[in-house]
């Protein structure tokens, strides 16, 4: 084997999960990060993470619901194998987590003690108080930081990714990389390059995300040719604390332990939430999904929440809207158990006891679903072929992408508890399949030494133009502020094209100022100034990505919800009416499905991205009519189970020809 | 999140009437390593909910000093800005602490005129508020702070743990390597180090190691170790830990000043780690000594 030296860019569950898998397989790692890993992004990750377990099966519950509560969740956005792969791992998974040493809550026997999350009626999400992430975080760390002990890691932290260097033929040999402290760039010749660099939430300015998810790395693999998936998918959590810095997290793990999401039925109530009676408060998250109540899915609960602020004024403060978030009900010692961690931030931060007060929170900018599109090899039962080097590979040989920063798991909404997963799983899969393709390539070190010479040279002069930019008059961090007000406004919960197509030539505007920033810093020592800059420059074809890929998609999906193209609700209320409005109902779906069920896929051309659209991979589950049991949609579900059950009935040629008829 | 317009201007009505318009903060820049230090001040404009970030975000922004004078903007370290990723420590006020954590409102009610941030002293500084804090990860790999798993094959479950061990060990494994109670420690004391003309990264990092290794390895450590002497397969590199802990910069050094405990922004009950080190390390040179 000539060729064995793999880079990792970035240190969050993916990336570390990745190396110390490839560790384990004999693969020499250079692992490069913004942070010192331990301090990667993953730490905020507070409910749990999901699978199937002894208990839950016993219940009626199995890997392949876990499957089809991901896929309905995420709207039918996803492939299917990759999916199905990852429900099926996902015990191992959490076993393999517990073998290392992850301080999961127990059961009065030791068992690892499970909550229920949103979008499942099963209790499948482990979790370690509600500080999950950060716990499993540092188990990888630790186990990291033993492979680095015995050599065959070596860390880079406090290193800027500037971009992937690829050979003549268009494969990927290595990266670009700065030193933060000392400014320095280098080169690492790689044999692959995985790039694990989680979401892009500074794109809104304020977010739940911390400070270095500006999506750049993705950003500038995209710029140099890979192409991004989904963009338009961004969860917005329906639960976090305003503030001015951060929009602070309130884990949904709050409603998976009993927490109750409501506003005082009469509006601009002035009374304290404690001194309003049952009767007088407006549970409606309960009210409207009686199945799933306060854990429906995110998208959902936004809308939900964000509907009763602006469109029904129910807000609980004039000032500022919010909800309540009540976990007053819950004995004391079982919170300080289970939740501890998130009810010390809002403590903290807000100066209120949350034991004692209903939390007031308001819907903050979470997760990309999309992200860099990633290719994957289906074995014969639907799942993936495992040590397949398709598996996790962008479009550029021998770039990897894996965690949030790839497009591959969550469709059009994510399920809470599954991002832990699908990152710690995308990590330790692609591993082997990477050993494969470096098998059969010339080994990166004996290629000449021109190749990566000129790509320093190319960032060694971005560099310097910048600095040397004392002119211009635009200062990076305003333009930021600005990026982050257009794409809030026109790319959250509710989106409409007009306002799209003014968010999109702002954003063009922002990007040219952007280009013209001058610094106030431009020396050579820990300039953050620059690598800021850098980063903002490198958030605009993200921004377009997101802008565009929401423009031309016009319908309703998951996180995507566009009133003027949305399915209309029933509104008949004579039963044989009704009928008809939901047989009506089933067709536009049916329609939209063909129009609609199809990935973004975005190219960048140096200035824009260009949209082509993909098939989705239905191969195991058949889309269906995503409803969670609202009430009032009874009769949609009926005509649909009707039409599957009358299409199951009909011999195979015969639905071949209904499909092809009514395209 | 869904910027309501009305939103702030409001708050800012509200609180106009009870606080200042600025805020004004004093800084002690320093623009590399071995470099002087020397104070600066700032001033931004107030709004409700500031943390010490949300100044320090203004300052960058400003890159001007209270007198009209442009200057770099100031260098610090921060990351999720919620008190999990342990980035931001700096000495506010006088007192170690998560930048993010210290809200504005809380310390002008200390002190209406001014916010003093300094770096932490026992690490070296790189520039102003950002310290190299390498020497803490170092220790953790000093004491093995792992479990030594076979590999990440699917071996099924782990040990099954108790509730009350779980509820011991969760605390501890909450550390998130900030350094405050390192900064806060009479024992702990600053090392220093250049890189010498023409030494290569291995080599410096090697000499680096070297001149922790003989030092105190610091609170955080010595809980860490005893987080994974708890631990059914982590307690395999018991011994392995404890000829550290009672090496050179072992336990012995800890001189009971109970600072740590303190000012842990996690709260994790550091001296009760300390004073079970300490019985162990008394267990294990006996039982050395015995095993001669």
């Amino acid at each position: 084997m000539g060729s064995n030296r793999v880079l990792v860019v970035g240190g969050g569950l993916g990336g570390l999960a990745a190396t110390m898998k490839l560790a384990e397989l004999g693969v020499n790692v250079d692992l490069l990060s913004l942070t010192p890993v331990k301090r990667s992004h993953s730490v905020c990750a507070q409910g749990g993470i999901n699978s199937v377990s002894d208990l839950t099966r016993q219940e009626g519950d199995s890997e392949w619901k876990h499957f089809d509560d991901t896929i309905y969740g995420g709207d039918f956005l996803q492939n299917q194998p990759p999916v199905k792969e990852m429900s099926d791992w996902a015990p191992k998974v959490i076993d393999l987590m517990d073998r290392l040493g992850v301080t999961f809550n127990r059961t009065p026997e030791g068992f690892i003690d499970r909550r229920r999350f949103g979008g499942t009626l099963y209790r499948r999400t482990a979790f370690a108080g509600a500080t999950t992430g950060q716990q499993l975080l540092y188990a990888l760390d630790e186990q990291v930081r033993r492979r680095e002990s015995e050599g065959l890691v070596n860390k880079y932290e406090f290193w800027d990714f500037l971009g992937p260097i690829l050979d003549d033929n268009g494969r990927c040999v290595g990266a670009a990389a700065q030193d933060m402290v000392t400014m320095q760039m280098r080169a690492f010749p790689a044999d692959a390059v995985i790039v694990a660099t989680g979401g892009n939430g500074l794109l809104y300015g304020r977010s739940t995300m911390s400070v270095f998810c500006t999506g750049s790395a993705a950003s500038r693999c995209f710029q140099a040719g890979a192409k991004i998936g989904n963009p338009e998918f961004i969860q917005v959590h329906p639960t976090a604390i305003p503030g001015a810095d951060k929009l602070r997290l309130m884990s949904e793990s709050a409603r998976g332990e009993g927490g109750r999401v409501w506003v005082p039925r009469k509006p601009n109530d002035s009374r304290s939430p404690k001194a309003i009676p049952e009767t007088e408060r407006y549970y409606f998250l309960e009210e409207r999904f009686p199945k799933y109540g306060n854990l429906v899915p995110r998208d959902i609960a936004t809308r939900e929440i964000f509907n009763i602020c602006v469109n029904e004024g129910l807000s609980i403060d004039p000032t500022r809207m919010c909800v309540y978030l009540d976990l007053t009900h819950i004995p004391k010692a079982e919170l300080d158990r289970k939740l501890s961690g998130i009810l010390e931030i809002y403590e903290k931060f807000q100066g209120v006891d949350p034991r004692e007060e209903p939390m007031k929170i308001f819907p903050a900018v979470h997760y990309s679903m999309g992200g860099l599109w990633v290719d994957y090899e289906a074995n014969a039962n639907g799942g993936l072929l495992p040590g397949s080097p398709r598996n996790q590979s962008t479009n550029v040989p021998g770039l990897y992408a894996i965690g949030e920063c790839d497009y591959q798991y969550h469709g059009a909404n994510r399920l809470g508890a599954n991002s832990l997963l699908s990152c710690i799983f995308s990590g330790l899969f692609a591993a082997p399949g990477i050993v494969n393709w470096m098998k059969g390539n010339k080994a990166a070190a004996d290629l000449p030494k021109s190749i990566y010479e000129k790509a320093l040279a190319t960032q060694e002069a971005r560099h310097k133009k910048l600095l040397a930019n004392s002119s211009g008059d635009e200062n990076p961090y305003l333009i930021h502020q600005e990026l982050g007000d257009v794409m809030t406004r026109s790319a959250t919960v509710v989106r409409d094209n007009k306002q799209l197509t003014e968010a999109y030539d702002k954003v063009c505007q922002l990007s040219e100022r952007a280009a013209k920033c001058s610094l106030s810093d431009t020396g050579n020592w820990t300039n953050q100034n620059v690598i800021f800059t850098k980063a903002l420059q490198d958030m605009f074809p993200s921004a377009k990505c997101i802008l565009k890929g929401a423009l031309h998609r016009d319908e309703s999906r998951g996180a995507h919800y566009k009133p003027a193209f949305s399915m209309p609700s029933l509104s008949a209320t004579d039963p044989a009416a009704k009928r008809k409005e939901a047989e009506r109902w089933c067709d536009e779906f049916e329609l939209n499905n063909e129009k609609f069920l199809k990935s973004t896929i975005c190219d960048w051309n140096g200035s824009d991205p260009e949209l082509s659209y993909e098939e989705v991979d239905t191969r195991l589950l058949p889309p269906r009519p995503r409803m969670y049991g609202l009430v009032g949609a009874e009769v949609i579900e009926q005509v649909w189970n009707e039409r599957k059950a009358n299409r199951e009935k009909q011999p195979e040629p015969l639905k071949k020809q209904l499909a092809g008829a009514s395209t | 999140m869904i910027a309501p317009r009305n939103e702030e201007a409001s708050r800012n009505e509200e609180a106009s009437q009870r606080r200042p318009s600025k805020v004004n903060v004093r800084i002690l820049r320093q623009d590399g390593p071995g470099l002087p230090a020397y104070w600066e001040r700032h001033q931004v404009d107030y709004e409700p909910d500031m943390n010490v970030i949300s100044v320090l975000q203004k300052v960058a922004a400003q890159a001007t000093t209270s007198d009209g004078q442009r200057v770099p903007p100031v260098a610090w370290d921060c990351g999720c800005l919620e008190e999990v990723c342990g980035s931001c420590t700096m000495v506010i006020n006088g007192r170690v602490r998560q930048s993010c954590s210290a809200l504005v409102d809380r310390l002008l009610e200390a002190d209406a005129n001014e916010i003093e941030l300094r770096p932490m002293s026992k690490f070296p500084v790189r520039r102003d508020l950002v310290v190299d804090r390498s020497r803490l990860f170092r220790s953790l790999q000093r004491v093995d702070a792992w479990v030594p798993v076979d590999g990440y094959y699917d071996m099924g479950p782990g040990p099954r743990i108790s509730r009350e061990e779980q509820e011991q060990n969760y605390p501890l494994s909450q550390c998130m390597s900030c350094g405050c109670c390192l900064e806060a420690c009479p024992q702990y004391n600053k090392i220093e180090m250049q890189r010498e003309p023409g030494e290569s990264d291995a080599d410096y990092t090697a000499r680096k190691n070297a001149a922790f290794d003989q030092e105190f390895v610091g609170a955080a450590a010595i809980s860490q170790a005893m987080l994974f002497n708890s631990h059914p397969v982590g307690k395999n590199l018991a011994n392995e830990r404890m000829e550290v802990l009672t090496g050179p910069g072992g336990i012995q050094e800890c001189g009971n000043a109970q600072n740590c405990v303190a000012v842990c922004p996690k709260e994790i009950p550091l001296t009760t780690s300390i004073a079970r080190a300490g019985r162990a390390a008394t267990v294990y040179s006996i039982k050395k000594f015995f095993d001669r």
